[in-house]
């Protein structure tokens, strides 16, 4: 008798089991919280130091043209302008090209030729940013220079390295989320005589197209803080963007190129956290937009 | 316009922007290829890297970038893992697991410059570990675990409901379903996103210059004790990576070969992948049947 | 929800029942189960493991040393450092990360030896009477522009004007008709104070595109139509860009040793306080006829020993007595 009472009254093994295993992803949870606080913390703390204790005006950092931290002139407009612009246009230009290839992955392709191609996007996400760089520097500026005329260094140059370096991430987000679309929803299209056309642009793209808006923004981060590749061919002048061909500077540019130089705790460096703070804003703009999509993601 | 024609366009226009993305794929890769593989050698690929003077190699920066992206994985595979199963199996839709991703996505879009400095001043100066392959491997970690778990969650919610009512109704407790039913199934699309993370991990450099260092100490590959420190397997030793290397040849490099010793690195760290890739999918595959007990490949 | 079941693909119904079997195998052997979670527990161990060791190894060996700073100065520090270690038993790290990096680095403490481009009283925010300077090298400075610029000889003063922003075209220097480019380099970088100092004059410099490193701006003056920059003499012997005079004098080494080539600089390695120990005797080595007969001029730096002249900090050039 007491052995059954004991049995039901005690904690069955898998409770305990189940217990253990809850104990541990609690306690992974905690280490990332801990990880993702201190180095926000950190950003934030260093970042906002230019105001707080070397007292320059905000409003000089989001709007004033001359950057010269040394000299107390803070203004960050020009590298703000032009990491929108190029984050932008590179968005703009890899869009429908994204768009079409995932539409070919999960609609027109055999299966084989999906992997195929999936494993070569791949393996454009682990060439450095280095490369990308220098091919840049190689074959684009060269290229822009002969298109536009100029140095070539500047807008359309970054954009283009960027518009390839986010292809990856938006193809094969993009085709996720036309592969999430069931089949039964092209089949019902179908079965009511529609082309094949009007059934993908009609129904599966409309349906996709939270998880495509997510996939743009996506790509949008990635080229918001991408700094190497886009450091050696956008030129690196604290200059307000005059056209697409003249030499500019983006926020991770200038963040990458001055760090070195400057020492801890002095205004340059400070200026440069607080350039920082900016990115980090930004991803979190950028964050925010995509769970605001997902969340209204509804089919309209 | 009618619709059948409308359709055929839209085909054409499709196949059109693939064929140019790999035209593009070709070029990229081939100019990489091109460029590198003129210069490759055994000598290339196992002599130690000079300073200033022609005819170095990249032994010892291909082995500390497959060092350190092993060691990378090792840390924040269990970690991404745990966050993973949490966000995919236990979180409650509220705003805390909102919170909770908004802030882990923050993380991944970090540039990685920024994390690379946060790594330099927390762990190689407050810390005192100096430039070391760990100070590397951690700094890593915090931006491929974003990744990672992000990865890992998907492939935990692609597995269909029914599995986990399987378990249930057999009497299992949550945890032994999530681990021995939910995890094999969710494991070859688990190892694909380690392996996109891994390829990430393979050629950052920016987060690396500051942390693991950007020149090698002297290596002897006779010594496997991980303390000496002329160990390869010494944590605590500086170590440049593939990508680190390209980026100083790049960059500072008075090599009289620095072109050929840049777009060499390059094309090996592509091949690396290449195979990588491959390699991991296979390996996916078999783990799969192995775990699952079924003989078809998936 | 309903359609999901309509739709479920075949495989993943079979996969249904392959998971049952799977279930009922591991009801039997229960061994196996626990092997799973057993390889999950020792990944955790390894992590904590790790960290362990992280928390632990706040003690370096005493003959370790940390060197930090110029990436110009590395290459040389680098290669002596290698050659030092095959004679003595020491440890050096060298690593770049700029003047600044070098600079803060050893004030901190958290390096024994900090290598910059610049004198310690340049770089703000670095107590300077705290540091003691080691001049190891001197490192002259050209101007260079693309090779197709057919402009050879050029004076101070039109040198000043072209980055001042006032001379825009070659045709104004006898030239081709082509737009100048300028590409300036990084504020703070020790190449642009020197140049700042030695070239300007207190006037300042136009806002031009700018490059951190001297590999980029050879690639980039190489590329560029009209291009000039100005580059360390480390990086002049590539193809397609080419050296202008000044006032007629050609840029080599032994112009700068008698200060008839005046843009050059030190290099400097900086310790906190006076070297002690392995350190000392490292900065010995890094002086001795092996580096500074063979390195240094293998890498176009010129021999702190060869010097005919001195420059203070305020740019104030006097000629070294005999026997300094």
């Amino acid at each position: 008798m007491d052995d059954i009472k004991q049995k039901l009254l005690s904690k069955s093994k898998q409770t305990t089991e189940d217990r253990r295993g809850k104990i541990l992803c609690y306690a992974c949870l905690s280490l990332i919280i801990v990880l993702i606080v201190s180095i926000l913390y950190f950003i934030i703390n260093r970042g906002t130091a230019t105001f707080t204790q070397n007292y320059l005006s905000l409003t000089q950092f989001l709007t004033g043209k001359q950057w010269n931290p040394g000299h107390h002139q803070i203004g960050a407009l020009p590298m703000i302008v032009t990491s929108f612009l190029v984050t932008i246009l590179a968005a703009i230009l890899a869009t429908p090209f994204a768009i079409g290839v995932a539409i070919f992955m999960t609609e027109y392709a055999p299966r084989k030729g999906t992997k195929a191609l999936r494993a070569v996007i791949e393996l454009l996400v682990g060439i450095p940013s280095v490369v990308y760089g220098y091919i840049g520097l190689m074959v684009v500026v060269p290229l822009v220079r002969k298109l536009i005329g100029g140095t070539g260094f500047g807008i359309l140059a970054g954009t283009l390295v960027l518009f390839v370096m986010i292809l990856p991430t938006v193809i094969s987000l993009t085709a996720d989320s036309l592969k999430a679309i069931p089949v039964s929803y092209r089949q019902a299209a179908l079965a009511l005589g529609a082309t094949k056309w009007q059934a993908i642009y009609k129904i599966v793209l409309r349906a996709a197209l939270p998880g495509i808006l997510t996939a743009i923004i996506f790509g949008m981060t990635r080229a918001f803080g991408e700094a190497l590749a886009v450091q050696m061919v956008i030129g690196n002048a604290v200059l307000m963007p005059e056209g697409l061909g003249t030499p500019t500077a983006t926020l991770t540019s200038q963040l990458t190129s001055q760090m070195g130089n400057t020492v801890l705790g002095t205004v340059s460096n400070n200026a440069l956290w607080s350039l920082a703070l900016v990115l980090l804003l930004m991803s979190l703009v950028f964050n925010l937009l995509i769970r605001v999509i997902t969340r209204e993601g509804v089919i309209k | 316009m009618n619709p059948k024609k409308t359709s055929r366009i839209a085909k054409h226009v499709i196949y059109g922007s693939v064929g140019l993305l790999v035209i593009l794929l070709l070029f990229l890769i081939g100019y990489i290829l091109i460029t590198g593989l003129p210069g490759m050698s055994w000598h290339f690929l196992t002599s130690v890297s000079q300073s200033f003077e022609a005819g170095g190699g990249i032994r010892d920066q291909i082995f500390n970038s497959v060092y350190i992206l092993l060691l990378t994985t090792l840390i924040s595979f269990p970690i991404a893992l745990g966050v993973g199963i949490y966000l995919a199996e236990y979180a409650k839709d509220n705003w805390f697991t909102s919170l909770l991703r908004t802030i882990i996505e923050l993380l991944s879009s970090l540039p990685s410059i920024v994390v690379g400095l946060f790594g330099y001043l927390l762990f190689v100066i407050k810390f005192q570990i100096g430039f070391s392959i760990i100070s590397g491997a951690i700094t890593l970690t915090f931006f491929n675990l974003p990744l990672l778990t992000r990865s890992i969650e998907d492939a935990f919610r692609a597995v269909p409901l029914d599995q986990r009512q399987a378990g249930v109704a057999l009497g299992i407790s949550k945890w032994k379903t999530i681990m021995g039913i939910v995890f094999p199934c969710a494991l070859p699309k688990i190892l694909t996103g380690v392996i996109l993370s891994a390829g990430r991990i393979f050629g950052e450099a920016a987060a690396l210059i500051f942390t693991a260092g950007q020149s090698n100490s002297v290596i002897n590959y006779a010594n496997w004790n991980p303390f000496s420190p002329t160990s390869p397997l010494n944590i605590f030793r500086p170590a440049e990576t593939l990508a680190v290397h390209i980026w100083k040849v790049n960059t500072e490099s008075i090599l009289p070969d620095a072109h050929q010793v840049s777009s060499g690195s390059a094309a090996v760290l592509i091949i690396v992948i290449l195979i990588f890739n491959f390699g991991a999918r296979r390996l996916g595959n078999v783990v799969y049947r192995k775990l699952t007990a079924t003989d078809k490949e998936r | 929800m309903i359609y999901k079941t309509f739709t479920l693909p075949l495989h993943e119904i079979d996969l249904n029942f392959t998971s049952l079997r799977y279930i009922k195998s591991k009801l039997n052997e229960r061994k196996e189960g626990r092997k799973v979670k057993k390889k999950r527990f020792s990944q955790l161990f390894l992590l904590g493991g790790l960290l362990l060791l992280l928390s632990g190894c706040g003690n370096q060996p005493q003959n370790k040393i940390t060197v930090v700073g110029s990436t110009a100065l590395q290459p040389l520090v680098e290669k002596a450092a290698t050659e030092y270690e095959k004679k003595h038993d020491g440890n050096i790290t060298v690593q770049g990360g700029g003047s600044g990096t070098g600079l803060s680095q050893v004030q901190e403490g958290a390096v024994q030896i900090g290598d910059s481009d610049v004198f310690a009283q340049q770089q703000s925010g670095i107590r300077a009477n705290e540091l003691v300077d080691h001049k190891v090298a001197v490192a002259g400075i050209a101007p260079i522009v693309n090779q197709k610029v057919k402009v050879k000889n050029v004076t101070m003063q039109q040198l000043r004007a072209i980055f001042e922003g006032k001379i825009t075209n070659w045709k104004q220097l006898g030239g081709q008709n082509q737009k100048i480019v300028v590409i300036n380099r990084s504020k703070g970088s020790g190449t642009r104070v020197t140049f700042e100092n030695d070239v300007m004059n207190g006037q300042e410099m136009m806002n031009a595109q700018e490059q951190d490193s001297n590999g980029t701006v050879q690639q980039i003056v190489t590329n560029t139509p009209g291009a000039i920059s100005y580059i360390s003499f480390a990086y002049l012997r590539s193809q397609g860009i080419h050296p202008l005079k000044i006032d007629g004098i050609q840029p080599t080494t032994q112009n700068v040793a008698t200060n008839k080539w005046k843009i050059w600089s030190y290099e400097h390695m900086y310790t906190k306080g006076q070297p002690t120990g392995e350190t000392k005797q490292f900065l010995k080595y890094m002086l001795s006829a092996p580096v500074q007969r063979k390195m240094v001029k293998e890498m176009k730096y010129i021999s702190i020993h060869d010097m005919q002249v001195k420059k203070a900090i305020d740019g104030k050039v006097t000629p070294v007595k005999e026997g300094q």
